[in-house]
């Protein structure tokens, strides 16, 4: 096993890397420069665009020297926790991001836990009492959650919030808690207004999942393995439980490694429509105003955590399949 | 041996055959076709010219058509005129049971090019008298008919579903194909690229590259960067579709035997491969346009789309995007509804073409 | 016998309703069976013979239903419950399987729970019926692994089964069958995907275990052979009916029905004890001389992974084969068998020695190095013909476009002469011409094979290799391909080389036997040489393990063999 995990932590390694040099070359890709986009906007001011200012200042960045370069600077940076400086908000980007970060990755993994709670138990009941009017029902109703984009079920909610309850559904904390410190009763605060981003974000994931366990299950129930233990003489429960649901299982944490990377994606909008203070708006900010630093530590950060959330899945499969462990 | 029909019954037949036994699949393929011939014919279809505003009929709510008049058919909506609240003195629509718009069937309307081709004015539906206004499913900000825009943003929407996925589809069959024909390092070297593209969060990454293009591009090229952008994240399932089913077949003994029949490698890709694989692309292909759908209603929600005055499902949903606009007028949330219908519809189609195909897979 | 049974089924129906069809798998069967006994039911495939066991512990897959007749069980008291009155859920019914009655399956493979411990597997069934503590059983679980003669008991308990052996899996299901020391062992073909010397040994293992413990067996199978060597009395099954039952001697002897004597036929023709259908020739001149033919697998190294060591599938293998000849190749699963057939016809690149082809037109090619240009008019010389005809014909092809691809592709003829080649070439396998419409979905198992050796046979080889061609076909059916085979030979002046694991079809079919083991030709020689008189080790432990269709010479299951 120990073998094992140190295999996938060096094979993560090059993936950390490939990542990190895709989201420079995206930053880099944009036409021009913060400094050129400086000046622009200078010039619209009305003010004078002293040549030598632009050059130091292109020095001062380092966006004079050539792309390795500059890529070097700013993976070292990264390695040590500097991500650079942010040119909008004239300030660190690790201050910035932190908190953002943590609520991104709160939001995601409480999702993705909602998700499984939710599709576990509705898939199984599927695929064991399958084609009964339940089993038509939730494949409907998954359907339909595969086929709304999570923007849409947030703009629906928050017009039901405001004409029927007359509540503004945004946001992840009162008025009361929105820039106070940590503290007990700001976690609890969170805690009230975290769910309904939950749903959300989580209903085409569960959706998706929800089938996926039902075929893999119906996979299971009739194989042979499967009557060898009924001749044994279980309960049918038993039976159920410790078999072709353990079984299914398998593949079912392993989607982790695409539903991970969906809810981050899906955050990011969802987050923008809902007005979170998680990751997404300040990225889409960033991105319009070609604040690159801080786009591009986001796109790390995000890119990062589904590899990590993958590595995290394959850990958890070796645990649950021997035949994994084994190879 | 099965006599008669069945027995010389090819595989396609049969497909078709198991296919048809899906109704939900069935319902989904007659819903997706309706949606396309809408799209295509958008110009006649639509009622007015989707970007005629007028800015007395701001926010103008739905109005029902009544087919029946007493015990006529006479389809018609009630007119409504601006009355102002009497509490609050806010401007208010409410229906004028006097006058009534009385609708007919291809009837002379807004003047269009019909694909910029053909000059035209018959509309599909539209009221009797060229210079009245009906909206079935309300106006927006600026008094446009949001059904006329619906229905010319299906154009949009539904077409980038079509290109993009074209695309995915030869980057998909090519890599894949690639990758599932030869093995070995082509494979390896093509897994880790899907595993990687896989692993990163699609819509950051569409983020980042949709802020790339210039602001000053026109909207056929950003539509088509966009189509571009989303297939580029698109292929990596298609790849994998196909690269499975490579990989099965190349152990099936039918391809041994064909080469042992002496064909060529092309033969052996185009006459015997390809074939029994022609339906899970099409499964597949169905089944991925709605992704394309969703990733573009996504992209031009944000902004970083399609802009107007281009328009697409996404882009009107953007009207919709804060909470007062919402409240005032929430049926600009309707192109969201078409949006997940055409979705809807695509999924059951992709599934009952899937189980079709490969029937012993479940 | 003077006994009561101790299970007793009369009139037994098991039905599928499929849509508007119901398909009768079980229709009206009763017998009894005796502690200590030993009742075959033997028959083809979709003869219910498997339903039907089923059936007693109520585990039929939906939407199969027991719709009538009794499944009587005497308990040690004395006392009789009928199975076929209780729900397939009852917790009566539960308190039956494993504990009374138990049962062992026929994929070793997929019957084990891939992702539980091979302890855990056995000690379930003692815990599900409260026998004993959970520390109890488990020194039961190593207990029952010894009595089954697994090596290192109290290591092979925490095994996973992916970590056994086909013939271990079936072990540990047997120990798993045995764990709450069940009065009656229903064996669902428990050998069949074994090979014929793991066969023997777990016939030999159930025979002791029966006679320790007086249990009555209850043996489904397909093999006249196995019948022969370890039942008391047979039940012959087709298409959901009894057909015949006789005590074994008897049935043998003289048995009634048209079936079972057609299938008895079959059996003894394939069987080691018959005359041959071919007799040794006069052969012609070698023309593919074969020479010290290796494959050998490298070694994968692999970053922080256990490496795996080359694997050597085929090592110095040397024959001859000359014109009209049969040569069989024989072996187990894992012989390298099939290995060297790919090699042969070069769908596998060897990675040493050398295969010399006689051309017909003249020249001598050694196929080892040939490329793919090179090997395409050998490929018109050389055909094959594959185990799985469902597999082997294009599903989207009709049979007529699959039998003239190779002319076609080969420029040698089309549209009007094409067809009427391709008819000719059906009423040769024996198939009317006007199936070459038809597609390939439409024909059964015995059917397809046909128009795979048509295909073969398209191209007027002289070669041609046919690997396990008939192990995927009923014993009937088997006979008739390879009578049909036999026929065609003289006329088109073709040679085999025919690789399977059945020995009796090899003896059938051709002149020459190879021995195959461990990659290797362990012995070569004619046909009757290697089965009368097998001079190495392995050839004869592979011929004893053979189950001979005859209860008259119960070989098989005599202690000190192997």
């Amino acid at each position: 096993m120990g073998r094992f995990i140190v295999r996938r932590l060096a094979g993560m390694v090059p993936f950390i890397i490939l990542v990190s040099i895709t989201v420079f070359m995206l930053i880099k890709l944009t036409p021009g420069d913060f400094v050129s986009n400086y000046a622009a906007a200078l010039a619209a001011a009305g003010e004078t665009v002293d040549d030598a200012m632009l050059a130091s200042m292109r020095s001062r960045y380092g966006l004079d020297q050539p792309w390795l370069v500059q890529y070097w600077d700013w993976i070292s940076g990264v390695a040590v926790g500097d991500f650079g400086y942010s040119f909008q908000w004239q300030q660190p980007v690790s201050g910035l991001i932190g908190e953002r970060m943590g609520l991104t990755l709160i939001l995601s993994v409480s999702t993705l836990l909602f998700t499984w709670s939710v599709a576990l138990p509705i898939g199984v009941y599927s695929a064991v009492r399958r084609y009964s009017i339940g089993d038509y029902l939730f494949t409907f109703i998954g359907f339909v959650g595969l086929a709304v984009p999570g923007f849409l079920l947030a703009l629906v909610l928050m017009y039901v919030g405001v004409s029927v309850f007359h509540a503004d559904v945004g946001g992840l904390f009162s008025s009361a808690y929105a820039d106070a410190p940590w503290s007990w009763a700001r976690c609890v605060d969170l805690a009230q207004h975290l769910w309904i981003p939950i749903i959300i974000l989580g209903t085409s994931g569960a959706a998706s999942l929800i089938r996926i366990m039902r075929a893999n299950l119906l996979d299971q129930l009739h194989q042979p393995y499967v009557d060898t233990a009924r001749a044994k003489g279980l309960s049918e429960f038993t039976l159920l439980v410790r078999y072709p649901i353990r079984v299914a299982l398998n593949p079912f944490v392993s989607t982790l490694g695409w539903v991970l990377p969906n809810l981050v994606s899906g955050a990011v909008i969802i987050s923008v429509v809902l007005n979170l203070p998680t990751a997404g708006p300040l990225l889409l900010q960033a991105l319009l105003g070609q604040d690159q630093y801080l786009a591009g530590a986001f796109l790390l950060l995000l890119c990062s955590l589904t590899v990590i959330g993958t590595l995290l899945s394959d850990i958890l499969l070796a645990l649950l399949d021997p035949r994994i462990r084994f190879q | 041996m099965m006599a008669g029909g069945l027995a010389t019954a090819s595989q396609a037949k049969l497909t078709w055959l198991r296919f048809r036994r899906h109704r939900m699949a069935m319902v989904g393929l007659g819903i997706v076709l309706l949606m396309y011939l809408v799209a295509l014919f958008a110009e006649p279809v639509a009622p007015f010219n989707p970007d005629k505003s007028n800015a007395r009929l701001v926010f103008h709510p739905p109005q029902m058509v009544q087919f029946f008049d007493g015990w006529a058919f006479s389809p018609h909506v009630l007119a409504y005129r601006l009355a102002r609240d009497p509490v609050t003195l806010q401007p208010r629509y409410v229906a004028d049971g006097s006058r009534k718009v009385r609708l007919r069937f291809f009837v002379a309307g807004d003047p269009y090019k019909l694909w910029g081709l053909f000059d035209g004015t018959i509309h599909l539906i539209g009221p009797e008298n060229a210079g009245d206004t009906v909206f079935i499913l309300g106006a927006d900000r600026q008094g446009r008919d949001v059904l006329s825009r619906m229905i010319h943003g299906a154009r949009a929407s539904l077409s980038i579903g079509l290109v993009g996925v074209s695309i995915s589809l030869v980057l998909g069959i090519t890599l894949g194909g690639l990758s599932g024909f030869f093995g070995g390092r082509v494979d390896w070297g093509v897994q880790r690229v899907i595993e990687f593209i896989i692993s990163l969060p699609t819509i950051p990454i569409w983020l980042a590259l949709a802020a790339i293009l210039p602001k000053e591009w026109s909207p056929m090229a950003i539509y088509f960067t966009i189509t571009l952008i989303i297939s580029l994240v698109g292929w990596t399932e298609l790849a994998r579709v196909v690269r499975g089913r490579f990989l099965a077949l190349r152990g099936d003994s039918f391809v041994t035997a064909a080469w042992l029949d002496g064909c060529s490698q092309g033969r052996i890709i185009f006459r015997h491969m390809l074939p029994s694989l022609t339906s899970h692309i099409i499964a597949a292909v169905t089944l991925a346009i709605p992704n394309m759908i969703l990733a573009e209603t996504a992209l031009s929600f944000l902004g970083l789309g399609l802009k107007p005055p281009a328009i697409s499902w996404g882009a009107l949903l953007r009207e919709a995007q804060n909470v007062q606009s919402i409240a005032a007028a929430p049926w600009l949330l309707l192109p969201g509804a078409a949006v997940a219908l055409t979705v809807l519809a695509l999924n059951f189609l992709g599934d009952g073409l899937r189980d079709a195909a490969d029937p012993y897979a479940h | 016998m003077p006994t009561n049974p101790i299970l007793e089924v009369r009139g037994l129906r098991t039905y599928f309703p499929l849509g508007r069809r119901v398909l009768k798998a079980v229709d009206d069967v009763s017998f009894r069976l005796h502690a200590g006994e030993t009742l075959c039911i033997v028959g083809e495939s979709g003869s219910g013979k498997s339903i039907t066991a089923r059936s007693i512990l109520q585990i039929v897959g939906p939407p199969g239903r027991i719709m009538g007749g009794e499944i009587l069980y005497r308990r040690a008291d004395g006392s009789v419950v009928d199975i076929a009155g209780l729900g397939a859920k009852a917790a009566a019914m539960r308190a039956l399987r494993g504990r009374e009655i138990a049962m062992i399956f026929q994929e070793p493979m997929t019957s084990l729970s891939p992702i539980h411990r091979i302890g855990w597997q056995i000690m379930e069934g003692l815990l599900a019926h409260k026998m004993m503590g959970r520390a109890e059983a488990r020194a039961r679980a190593v207990e029952l692994l010894r009595q089954v003669e697994i090596p290192q008991p109290e290591q092979a308990v925490d095994r996973f089964p992916f970590e056994f052996s086909g013939g271990m899996r079936q072990r540990a299901m047997i120990a798993m069958a045995l764990a709450c020391n069940p009065r009656v062992l229903i064996a669902d073909e428990p050998t069949t995907a074994l090979d014929v010397t793991t066969q023997a040994e777990i016939l030999r293992l159930i025979r002791r275990l029966q006679q320790a413990h007086g249990l009555a067996v209850l043996f489904i199978t397909h093999d006249m052979g196995v019948v022969a060597q370890i039942a008391d009395n047979v039940l012959v099954m087709r298409q959901g009916e009894v057909v015949e039952r006789a005590p074994t001697a008897e049935l043998f002897a003289s048995p009634h029905h048209p079936y079972t004597i057609r299938l008895l036929q079959a059996a003894t023709a394939l069987g080691m004890a018959a005359p041959p259908a071919r007799r040794a020739a006069a052969l012609g001149a070698p023309f593919l001389r074969v020479r010290d033919l290796s494959l050998t697998y490298p070694a994968q190294a692999r970053l922080f992974g256990r490496a795996q060591p080359p694997t050597q599938a085929v090592k110095r293998v040397s024959f001859d084969l000359h014109e009209g000849e049969n040569l069989g190749i024989v072996g187990e699963s894992g012989s390298g068998k099939t290995t060297l057939g790919s090699c042969l016809i070069r769908v596998l690149q060897p990675s040493a020695g050398r295969i010399e082809y006689d051309l017909r037109a003249g020249g001598t090619r050694d196929l080892a190095g040939l490329d793919r240009v090179g090997l395409k008019p050998v490929h018109r010389e050389i055909r094959m013909v594959f185990q799985d005809p469902f597999a082997s014909l294009n599903p989207r092809m009709t049979v007529g476009q699959c039998i003239g691809e190779p002319l076609l592709v080969n420029g040698l003829m089309q549209g009007a002469a094409l067809a009427q080649r391709v008819e000719k070439l059906l009423g040769m396998v024996g198939l009317g011409g006007d199936v070459a419409v038809r597609y390939p979905h439409a024909f059964s198992g015995g059917q397809r094979q046909r128009i795979v050796i048509a295909r073969a046979l398209a191209l007027d080889p002289r070669l041609i290799i046919a690997d396990e061609a008939t192990s995927a076909l009923d014993v009937t059916l088997r006979r008739q391909i390879l009578d049909l085979l036999l026929e065609l030979q003289p006329e088109l002046g073709l040679s085999f080389i025919f690789i399977s694991h059945d020995l009796g079809v090899i003896r059938y079919f051709c002149d020459r036997i190879a021995v195959m083991h461990r990659g290797e030709i362990v012995e070569i020689g004619t046909a009757d040489a290697i089965c009368a008189w097998p001079q190495m080790p392995y050839t004869q432990r592979l011929l004893a393990a053979v189950p001979e269709a005859d209860p008259a010479r119960r070989g098989l299951l005599a202690e000190g063999m192997g």
